[in-house]
């Protein structure tokens, strides 16, 4: 099909025509478009080493257990096994890849000491000349356990009984000194008494898989030089360098990330599971070392999108102007940090959604729980928000026999208008999206709705 | 049977750029003796095209062809810092540090052109085509090639530049969430139109029409193409995808492969529509915001809309399966 050109030109004339371009602005060929269709593009498993060892782990069998013996001697006898890796064997195996922008604590061991927090925690790695030894290998380790009393729901989670799973002591990450990172906007209780309507959901969502095309993996070449070679397909080479040296306590000069090439990311490549252990396999046993999930690896034990439980309650006048909202927000980290502390700021920095609403209480909570630990994946802390926050929008129109659009045009925000972050809002454009939208499908709106702009001024008392 | 079918909407806004900021990115760029130009990275194109549109961002800034421009990127040893391709940051902090490497690259270059022309740097432009010439007289020109090949061997001068973008860090006020989040964002509003089948409850996604607003689109059929497989992957996560299918109830039947863990093939993939607005924002390359991450978004609240418009069930559960369709449209006949 021809493609024709998706710009409209017609919005924003006055601040668009400051470009006098050659060359942005146009279809350019995506550079690597012919590679991939060739089939010649390079990923890093296309790269071949002679004496190539394979890395694969041996995982908790139990959401929530205490450790009480390992056993690999079993593991060893396989034939074409060169090592096991434990906990003892990871220079400084209590990390947090956040640690890099400031986030503490280190909670998590790159593989398991004397407990377990999720079912599918890397416990033991094996090193072996094939990667059918190294299953084997993996297989034959024998860990005895004693299980404890597990917690799989958010809301339990927070519950005064429940049994605490972290070692910090709380089940949920602090925001300094707060149990959640807060917004305080306004009043919202003045807000509730001065609606004429109050609407108050639910809504939730199940974890989801990345699923890459190419599953998550390195190859570590040790160098001549004494280095260590990283072929990674990492979305962030120079995070995965730094947050891998520090667990390997080696100086970060000692190692080199070469990548970019990535077979699908979506935040799934940003966790760095896989170099560190490969880096220790490939100096233990001075080998170039491959460590790659399979796809059942990728899909039950990789960080998926975490799971969200969130409650919007909003105070609606009759004529469809929102005048408090509040949310609480529960994000299913899992078992782990990773990501999630950040991307839970990142769900309050969004809230209320893109809409004026003068009075705004939100308690957006980062929750442990003995399930596989979430973490980064495209938008996450917006996405469900979004089908929260969107959901709410059309239910309330609904309820108040308004046009969906219109109700959205109605609270929407504008240019100097104050977010409930308190930051003033430029560069606004939701109510020409919303415009545009409506003229693709032949919605029609009325001439008032027709003459709103993003750049008028609200023109009411907050 | 019967075939119920239902339009929803959804309108949404999406930050530019690691939250709070603190998210570097570099750049450095030299020039070959024959007229290339190597932006030197290390940052990670994911397929989305981050190559392209850095190259387009150089050769835009330098005034030089694209074929001119050769973006070497991903290995930490040759390249300089980035902080990595998520977060919907890389043709932002990336495109921004290449238009500054570009421009210090520039100015050398003027300046050993100058010299071979015997013209003042200030009064000389590119024309887009390889060559430096003289405003207002334009057969006074000199090809990139003869200039570098001067600043290599005759001046002894390296054409070179260096770019970093950096938004400082942002700590939110603990007490009220008051904090400086984002370097802009971008907006969309998706129409989903879905079928649903009341015996199966099968919920199948017809079209989706997009309008987004993505400040500039620096490569629009790119641009589109990102819309429109977010738009696929919006899909996915409406209809299809979860790795705990019982969630929270339970953490048993979790897929480990593709046949369990479904996704829309061919046949489920929905007409599209799209359409891009242009609000450039003052800190963006060229204007352009980020829309990496949020062309995902609003297509999922306008199917669950959708749905609610063709069958009265209300889905508040992500993914919206058959079976809870089904459970919906029992729940409304009882």
């Amino acid at each position: 099909m021809p493609r024709v050109n998706p710009i409209d030109t017609e919005y924003f004339k006055d601040e668009r025509k400051a470009g006098d371009f050659t060359v942005i602005g146009t279809t350019v060929q995506r550079s690597d478009a012919l590679g991939h269709v060739t089939g010649r593009t390079e990923f890093f498993e296309d790269r071949t080493f002679p004496d190539l060892a394979h890395v694969k782990i041996h995982r908790s069998a139990h959401h929530h257990a205490r450790i009480d013996s390992v056993d690999c001697s079993e593991a060893l006898k396989v034939p074409g096994v060169l090592r096991v890796i434990t906990h003892r064997d990871v220079p400084s195996n209590w990390y947090v890849v956040l640690r890099l922008i400031g986030i503490e604590p280190n909670d998590e061991p790159v593989l398991a000491e004397d407990r377990v927090l999720y079912k599918g925690e890397p416990i033991v790695a094996v090193v072996a000349d094939s990667e059918a030894a190294a299953i084997e290998g993996a297989a034959r380790v024998r860990v005895g356990y004693t299980e404890l009393p597990a917690v799989f729901d958010v809301e339990e989670a927070l519950a005064p009984d429940a049994p605490v799973i972290k070692q910090a002591g709380t089940n949920y990450f602090v925001y300094e000194g707060h149990h959640a990172r807060r917004l305080r906007f306004g009043d919202v209780e003045r807000g509730f008494a001065q609606s004429d309507r109050i609407f108050e959901w639910r809504y939730s969502s199940a974890p989801i898989e990345h699923a890459p095309t190419e599953t998550t993996g390195c190859i570590v070449v040790p160098q001549s030089s004494g280095r260590l070679l990283i072929h990674s397909n990492t979305q962030a080479a120079f995070f995965t360098l730094d947050n891998t040296a520090l667990i390997l306590d080696r100086p970060f000069t000692d190692l080199q990330v070469k990548g970019g090439t990535v077979g699908g990311g979506f935040g799934g490549k940003v966790d760095v599971m896989v170099e560190p252990l490969a880096c220790i396999a490939a100096t233990l046993t001075n080998r170039p070392v491959k460590f790659v999930y399979t796809r059942e690896e990728e899909m039950q034990v990789s960080s998926p999108r975490a799971a969200e439980r969130i409650y919007i309650k909003d105070g609606v006048t009759n004529d469809g102007r929102i005048l408090a909202r509040k949310v609480m927000l529960y994000v299913d980290a899992g078992a782990y940090s990773r990501h999630s502390p950040y991307g839970t700021t990142k769900a309050c920095a969004h809230l209320p959604g893109p809409y004026t609403i003068p009075n705004v209480y939100a308690d957006c909570h980062c929750v442990y729980t003995n399930r596989t630990p979430s973490s980064a994946m495209r938008g996450f802390g917006v996405t469900i928000a979004d089908f929260a926050l969107e959901s709410q929008m059309d239910r309330i129109a609904r309820a108040l026999d308004l046009d969906p659009l219109q109700f959205r045009l109605r609270n929407a925000y504008r240019d100097g208008d104050l977010k409930a972050h308190r930051k003033v809002a430029e560069g606004t454009a939701l109510i020409e999206v919303i415009q545009r939208a409506a003229a693709l499908v032949g919605h029609e709106l009325p001439d008032e709705y027709l003459a709103l702009t993003s750049t008028t001024p609200r023109g009411e008392k907050a | 049977m019967t075939l119920l079918r239902g339009r929803g909407y959804a309108s949404v806004n999406y930050p530019t750029g690691m939250n709070l900021g603190g998210d570097p990115s570099q750049a450095l760029i030299h020039a070959t003796t024959m007229g290339g130009f190597v932006i030197s990275l290390s940052s990670v194109d994911l397929g989305q095209g981050l190559k392209t549109v850095v190259a387009q961002c150089a050769a835009e800034t330098l005034g030089m062809p694209m074929a001119n421009v050769i973006v070497d990127t991903a290995d930490t040893d040759t390249g300089p810092h980035c902080m990595g391709t998520f977060a919907s940051r890389g043709t932002h902090r990336i495109g921004n540090a290449v238009i500054m490497a570009a421009r210090e690259a520039r100015d050398v270059m003027l300046a050993v052109a100058a010299e071979e022309l015997e013209a003042d740097a200030d009064d000389l432009e590119t024309d887009g085509t390889g060559f430096v010439r003289l405003k207002g007289s334009p057969e006074t020109k000199i090809h990139i090639q003869d200039v570098t090949l001067a600043a290599h061997f005759k001046q002894g001068r390296t054409i070179s530049g260096r770019g970093i973008y950096l938004k400082e860090r942002n700590y939110p006020v603990p007490e009220t969430g008051e904090m400086d989040p984002d370097s802009c964002q971008a907006h969309a509003c998706t129409v989903a139109e879905v079928e649903v089948d009341d015996e199966t409850g099968v919920a199948t996604v017809l079209s989706l029409h997009n309008a987004y607003e993505v400040g500039r689109a620096l490569n629009p059929a790119m641009a589109a193409q990102q819309v429109e497989g977010g738009g696929w992957m919006g899909v996915s996560h409406a209809v299809f995808e979860s790795t705990e299918p019982y969630y929270p109830a339970s953490r048993d039947h979790g897929p480990v492969d593709f046949c369990e863990y479904l996704m829309p093939g061919p046949a489920e993939i929905p007409v599209q529509s799209s359409v891009i607005l242009e609000r450039p924002a003052s800190n963006g390359p060229f204007g352009a915001k980020g829309i990496g991450e949020m062309t995902a978004n609003a297509p999922i609240p306008a199917i669950a809309n959708a749905i609610f418009d063709a069958c009265g069930v209300r889905l508040t559960t992500m993914p919206f399966t058959p079976e809870s369709i089904l459970r919906g449209l029992d729940a409304l006949r009882a």
